[in-house]
């Protein structure tokens, strides 16, 4: 057990993603691979054509949903809070807040506890199990919004503006740009909770994802598929995704408000790049606060950045005393959230 | 600051002018004074506090951030006072920002130096819009695709009045402008401006259709050049003249050799233009001096500003816009005959005998290099806007040109599902081979019907997206119209067109027919083709 506390010796950024060497499985892998553990089913960390695939039994649900064919062949569920012995290390699965189903993956080895984090937020969502902080040495930790200018306040404020614009501009339908698994559903609960009754019209794409957060018991509330609308659903509320709001599908509706719900809509610039009339700061991510007050909270020693921004927060985090550094892992792209 | 941080918010991302103005209307009818006049100061560019904004950022942020990260924050929104609003830390607690007259009142008498510390506490009790919002408005220049002629058709809007009477008083009336909002409300008289130079709402032309060129009488009209320069008011009073834009807006400041050292009283109306040698330069050459906040002794010199005037609508405290036009003219060359103020002189009235001598010298403007004739009813009086009937502009003929669409983009507002902005080219010869370089972009001469027809041809011949653009196979030849055609250091193909739109769609045309970069150069005015490759 000796070098335990030399992380790469044991824990190893590799092409396929990160690989734990006494397990023997990688995390969240970019290409087939026989033996990984996924911490969520969003389409950059659970790829097709797995062999074994530890997760939650909700990201394996929603991968099999998803990938259809390319789910994993041989599905392994671990609920949250449970333990198991692989090879020389013990794993378990920690909530995230990112998803519905979405995990923290912790290892234990040696005395020594590595915590990869996944995607993770601290912020309130009805559609998931909220994150919560475990202590540990080495933190693997996302950077998407890893900017200082990057402090999102609270969601049902944004969804309250999405409604008064409704009520302003009667005539016209609301398109909102929601990536389809876990924004889409948190959008819907967040306007049922905010006392909107009618249905939710949806693109064919998020169909079958909003069907299984509804048999898992969330409430979305009545939904329709726009391909069933008879009218040109004016005052109507339609969620699409992204790519969808500027193009073919939209113009059966009557002169939409194009909306997108995204932690990027914080930066003027972007919701102006892309058209939109009404940008609604909602993210599944971490905002600058958040991650810094999760890698204080987990008491790391050690920070590995992943995804997005990661010379601001190695650099904060350097700061603070901590071992930090990029890990330089491929095939993490900006989410279009 | 909150409904102002709300309504700036909301401008910057509403994509049509009508819902500009909604959002506009119901700021002024339900914003109590002085801040809406304020916001509409901060709309036009009129703030009366002069708040050195790039200095103030610096001040804030150095001891407050990390330059390190503050700079790949800047870095990565683009915008320095947007990056410091967001980066400003929330305040937990909730409070209220200051209405926009308590910040103006709090400004005024202080020091540059102790502004920074003042703005700090107000951002601190911001939320990051409001904060945003805040530093727009002490740039002066809100920049939120707002411009002060549309402030203006909102306020008029909001409450039932005309654009015209408050064209007319803007430059008479102070922010907050209260005797406009009381006049406007029916509480207050028509505010009076007397002993400073204002703006009066100019008579506008409407485009000569064929059809009624046969159904004029030519002895009724007087004829003039229609000059390629930029329409302005030159107006003088109580010792002080200003140079209006066309929409109102005062470019005195850009244009220093013709505001000082005048010696009239009046309101004339004439074409802003470059003349050097007493020959008209070209439009690009007056572009140089446009827009410019400040002007270098060697701008002076390399481009001379000059007014030719046409008109007068008032002279020595007499309104004459109730003259019909001949009268004004007497009027206009009387004065000019005493005065002769320096950097102007008069556009000549052309002697026409009849209709055929008309057509035959519009015929021959381009090889003149004149941009069409106008002709004024000689029984009018100085009317305001855009009155059918009255004056008439008559351009020259366009050019056309067969080129080939190359790329097309999507379109704003309602158009924002359609292709259609599109980039077109002529072909080239590069080294024996035929490339087609791009010449020029259209994004308008087509019906709905054809944007449809368009549209569908760009999704189906799509050779490569790059975000909202496509670049498209090359067969699909446009016919495209333009005034004229310049040479240009700033595109790849060395020519820029004027006023291009799209003339014809031509469904039938093979693109290797269409024309070549060659014979585009020959349109050139005052250039022999052949010189140029
Ligand atoms: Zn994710
Ligand atoms: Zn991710």
């Amino acid at each position: 057990m000796a070098g335990v506390k030399n992380f790469e010796s044991w824990i190893k950024p590799q092409p396929e993603g990160l690989f734990c060497i006494p397990g023997n499985f990688y995390i969240d892998p970019i290409s087939p691979v026989e033996h990984a553990i996924v911490t969520h089913a969003h389409s950059d960390h659970a790829r097709p054509g797995m062999d074994a695939v530890l997760a939650t039994p909700q990201t394996l649900d929603i991968m099999k949903i998803r990938l259809g064919d390319g789910a994993p062949q041989r599905p392994h569920p671990l609920k949250l809070g449970d333990n198991i012995k692989i090879g020389d290390v013990e794993v378990s699965l920690s909530p995230a807040g990112h998803i519905l189903g979405s995990a923290q993956v912790v290892i234990n080895y040696g005395g020594k506890r590595a915590v990869v984090s996944g995607d993770y937020k601290r912020s309130n969502d009805a559609t998931c199990t909220p994150f919560e902080v475990v202590k540990c040495d080495l933190f693997v930790s996302e950077a998407t919004f890893g900017l200082p200018i990057f402090s999102f306040g609270d969601a049902t404020q944004e969804i309250r503006k999405l409604l008064n614009s409704v009520e302003m501009f009667p005539e016209r339908t609301h398109q909102v740009g929601v990536y389809g698994l876990g924004k889409c559903q948190r959008v819907i609960s967040l306007l049922r909770a905010a006392n909107y009754d009618k249905p939710i019209w949806l693109h064919g794409a998020m169909r079958a994802t909003c069907e299984y957060y509804s048999r898992c018991g969330i409430r979305l509330g009545e939904l329709k598929p726009v391909s069933e609308a008879s009218s040109k659903l004016r005052g109507e509320i339609v969620l699409g995704p992204p790519s969808a709001l500027g193009d073919l599908w939209s113009r059966r509706f009557e002169d939409p408000v194009n909306c997108l719900a995204s932690g990027w809509m914080q930066v003027r610039g972007r919701a102006r790049q892309r058209n939109i009339e009404l940008p609604m700061v909602i993210s599944d991510h971490s905002d600058w606060p958040e991650l810094l007050k999760t890698i204080d909270e987990t008491g790391a020693s050690d920070l590995w950045v992943t995804h997005g921004r990661e010379e601001a927060l190695v650099y904060e985090a350097g700061k603070r005393g901590i071992n930090a550094k990029a890990l330089s892992l491929v095939g993490r792209e900006e989410e279009a959230e | 600051m909150k409904t102002f941080a709300i309504l700036l918010d909301r401008l910057s991302y509403m994509p049509s002018r009508l819902g500009k103005l909604e959002l506009l209307k119901n700021y002024f009818r339900s914003t109590p004074d002085p801040d809406r006049g304020y916001a509409l100061a901060a709309l036009s560019d009129a703030i009366p506090v002069k708040v050195p904004l790039r200095r103030i950022i610096t001040e804030l942020s150095i001891d407050k951030f990390d330059p390190y990260l503050f700079g790949l924050s800047r870095d990565y929104v683009g915008d320095s006072a947007e990056t410091l609003a967001l980066i400003w830390p929330q305040k937990e607690t909730h409070q209220t920002p200051p209405p926009l007259g308590e910040i103006i009142a709090t400004l005024l008498p202080l020091k540059t130096g102790a502004l920074a510390s003042v703005i700090g506490k107000w951002m601190d009790q911001c939320n990051a819009v409001e904060r945003w919002a805040l530093l727009k408005f002490l740039s002066g220049a809100s920049r939120v695709g707002v411009s002060a002629r549309l402030a203006k058709t909102a306020l008029a809007d909001a409450f039932e009045s005309d654009i015209h009477d408050i064209e007319e008083m803007w430059h008479g009336v102070l922010p907050p402008y209260l005797s406009l909002f009381a006049w406007l409300e029916g509480k207050g008289d028509k505010p009076i401006s007397s002993g400073v130079p204002i703006f009066k709402p100019l008579m506008l032309s409407n485009p000569l259709e064929d059809q009624l060129l046969h159904s004029i009488d030519i002895s009724e009209f007087a004829v003039e050049w229609k000059w390629d320069g930029i329409r302005v008011q030159f107006s003088r009073a109580g010792g002080v003249t200003k140079l209006f834009s066309r929409s109102g807006d005062d470019i005195s400041t850009t244009f220093p050799e013709l505001v000082t050292d005048q010696n009239f009283d009046g309101i004339l109306d004439g074409e802003l233009l470059v003349m050097q040698n007493n020959i008209v330069s070209s439009f690009a050459d007056l572009q140089q001096r446009l827009n410019r906040k400040s002007v270098t002794a060697t701008m002076l010199k390399k481009f001379p500003a000059h007014i030719r005037l046409y008109d007068a609508l008032q002279l020595d405290g007499e309104d004459l816009r109730e003259l019909n036009f001949d009268e004004r003219r007497v009027r206009l060359e009387s004065w000019f005959e005493k005065h002769q103020s320096h950097h102007t002189d008069l556009s000549p009235i052309l002697k026409i005998k009849d209709k055929a001598e008309l057509l035959n010298l519009w015929s021959n403007i381009r090889e003149e290099g004149i941009e069409g004739l106008m002709l004024k009813r000689r029984a009018t009086a100085y009317l305001q806007g855009r009155q059918q009937g009255h004056w008439y502009k008559w351009k020259r003929s366009p050019l056309v040109a067969d080129c080939v669409l190359l790329y097309a983009q999507r379109g704003a507002g309602k158009r924002s599902s359609f292709y259609s902005d599109y980039t077109f080219g002529a072909w080239k010869d590069e080294g024996g081979a035929r490339v087609l370089v791009p010449v020029g972009k259209a994004y308008s001469g087509f019906t709905d019907e054809e944007l449809r027809k368009i549209d569908r041809f760009v999704r189906e011949n799509t050779i490569q997206k790059f975000g909202p653009v496509r670049s498209v196979k090359p067969e699909l030849v446009f016919e495209v119209a333009f005034d004229a055609i310049n040479l240009s250091g700033r595109h790849k193909s060395g020519v820029a067109m004027r006023f291009p739109r799209i003339s014809r769609i031509r469904w039938d045309k093979p693109a290797a027919e269409a024309d070549t970069l060659e014979s585009l150069l020959k349109l050139v005015e005052g250039r022999e083709g052949d010189n140029l490759k």
